[in-house]
C-alpha cells in the first residue's frame, strides 16, 4: 500500500468487521511540529490483551481463509519508517483505538492520497455504520459526521449515487477550504 | 463554484424521493467489492471508484453497492461479486478499473456474464 489513505480504508473495514457503529476517524496535519497523525477510533468488539500482544505479527490473523494478516504491521512499519510511531489500544466489548503519527516532513513518509475515495468507499460499503471524520490542519478544521448527513436526507439511503457525488464534492470543498496539504 | 450546504442535501432528498415515487420498487443488482487488506493493496478502492462513477452515468438507482472482506483467493484481488436479482452471483477475478466498467455495461445492465473474467459461480 502507497498511500496513507489506504491504510485507513484497511484499518476501518477492520471497526465494521468487527461490529462497529460508530468510527472517529481523524488526520491531523500540524506543521510547526512536523506531524502527521491519524486515528481511527471504534466502538467495535474490541480485542483481548493477549490479541493485542500478537496483532503486530505480520503473520496473524483472525480470519480462517488465508494465514497472514499483515494490515496493522504495514501501518506501524509504514509509521516507524519515518521516525514516528504506533499505538494500539483496545478493550474486548469496548471497542478500538489505532494511532499512527509520521513526520511531515520526512522523505519516507507516504502520501496521504485520495482520502476522498477512502471516504466514500467506506460510506457507500457500510450503510449502517456511523463515520466522523476530522481533518486538521494547523488550527483549521474540516468534520463530516454521517450522522448529520443522514438527519437531512431522512428516507434516502446514505449510499445512494447522489448523495454520495454530493458528498465527494462536500469533502473536496472542505479540504481545499483548510489547505490540507498531505 | 457555490459551496455545497445542507439545502442541496435536502433538495437531493426530494428529488430521489419523487423519483422513487414513479418507480415500482426492488433492487435489481447487489455488488460486492471485496476490501480486505489483500484487495485494497491489488487495486480495489480504483475499481469501487470506476463501479460508481458508472452508476452515476447509467443514472439507475436501483444497484446496490457493498463492500466484503477477504476470500481466501488473495491471489485473484481484485475481486468483485455480482449478483442480479433472480440468478446465481458470478465472482469476477483480477478486476481493474476497465474491467469493471466492462462488467456493470454488459453483466449488470445487459445481462451477459462475462465470462473471460469470471472466476466462479457464487
Amino acid at each position: 500500500m502507497l498511500e496513507l489513505s489506504l491504510h485507513i480504508l484497511d484499518i476501518v473495514e477492520n471497526s465494521t468487521r468487527a461490529g462497529a457503529t460508530t468510527v472517529y476517524i481523524t488526520v491531523v496535519e500540524d506543521n510547526a511540529r512536523d506531524i502527521l497523525s491519524i486515528e481511527v477510533r471504534d466502538n467495535g468488539s474490541g480485542m483481548s490483551e493477549d490479541i493485542v500482544a500478537k496483532v503486530l505479527d505480520p503473520f496473524y490473523t483472525t480470519k480462517t481463509v488465508r494465514k497472514v494478516g499483515l494490515g496493522l504491521p504495514m501501518i506501524a512499519q509504514a509509521a516507524e519508517r519515518t521516525e514516528g510511531n504506533f499505538t494500539l489500544e483496545s478493550k474486548g466489548g469496548e471497542g478500538t483505538r489505532v494511532a499512527a503519527e509520521f513526520k511531515f516532513s520526512h522523505i519516507d513518509r507516504q502520501p496521504l492520497g485520495d482520502i476522498i475515495s477512502t471516504l466514500i468507499t467506506l460510506i457507500a460499503g457500510n450503510m449502517d455504520v456511523d463515520f466522523i471524520y476530522r481533518h486538521q490542519h494547523n488550527n483549521r478544521v474540516f468534520i463530516l459526521d454521517t450522522r448529520e448527513v443522514k438527519k437531512e436526507i431522512e428516507g434516502v439511503p446514505i449510499n445512494h449515487v447522489e448523495v454520495l457525488q454530493f458528498l465527494r464534492q462536500h469533502i473536496q470543498e472542505g479540504l481545499e477550504e483548510i489547505g490540507a496539504e498531505a | 463554484m457555490a459551496k455545497l450546504s445542507i439545502s442541496d442535501l435536502k433538495k437531493i432528498k426530494e428529488k430521489v424521493h419523487s423519483d422513487t415515487a414513479l418507480r415500482e420498487g426492488g433492487q435489481r443488482a447487489k455488488i460486492t467489492v471485496h476490501m480486505g487488506t489483500c484487495g485494497i493493496a491489488a487495486g480495489a478502492r480504483p475499481v469501487m471508484d470506476s463501479l460508481m462513477s458508472e452508476i452515476a452515468e447509467a443514472g439507475v438507482a436501483d444497484v446496490i453497492v457493498t463492500t466484503s472482506g477477504c476470500a481466501g483467493m488473495c491471489s485473484k484481488e481484485p475481486m468483485v461479486t455480482v449478483e442480479i436479482l433472480g440468478q446465481q452471483p458470478i465472482i469476477y477475478g483480477n478486476i481493474d478499473a476497465n474491467k469493471m466498467r466492462q462488467i456493470f455495461k454488459r453483466h449488470v445492465l445487459q445481462g451477459e456474464v462475462q465470462t473471460m473474467f469470471a472466476i466462479a459461480r457464487g
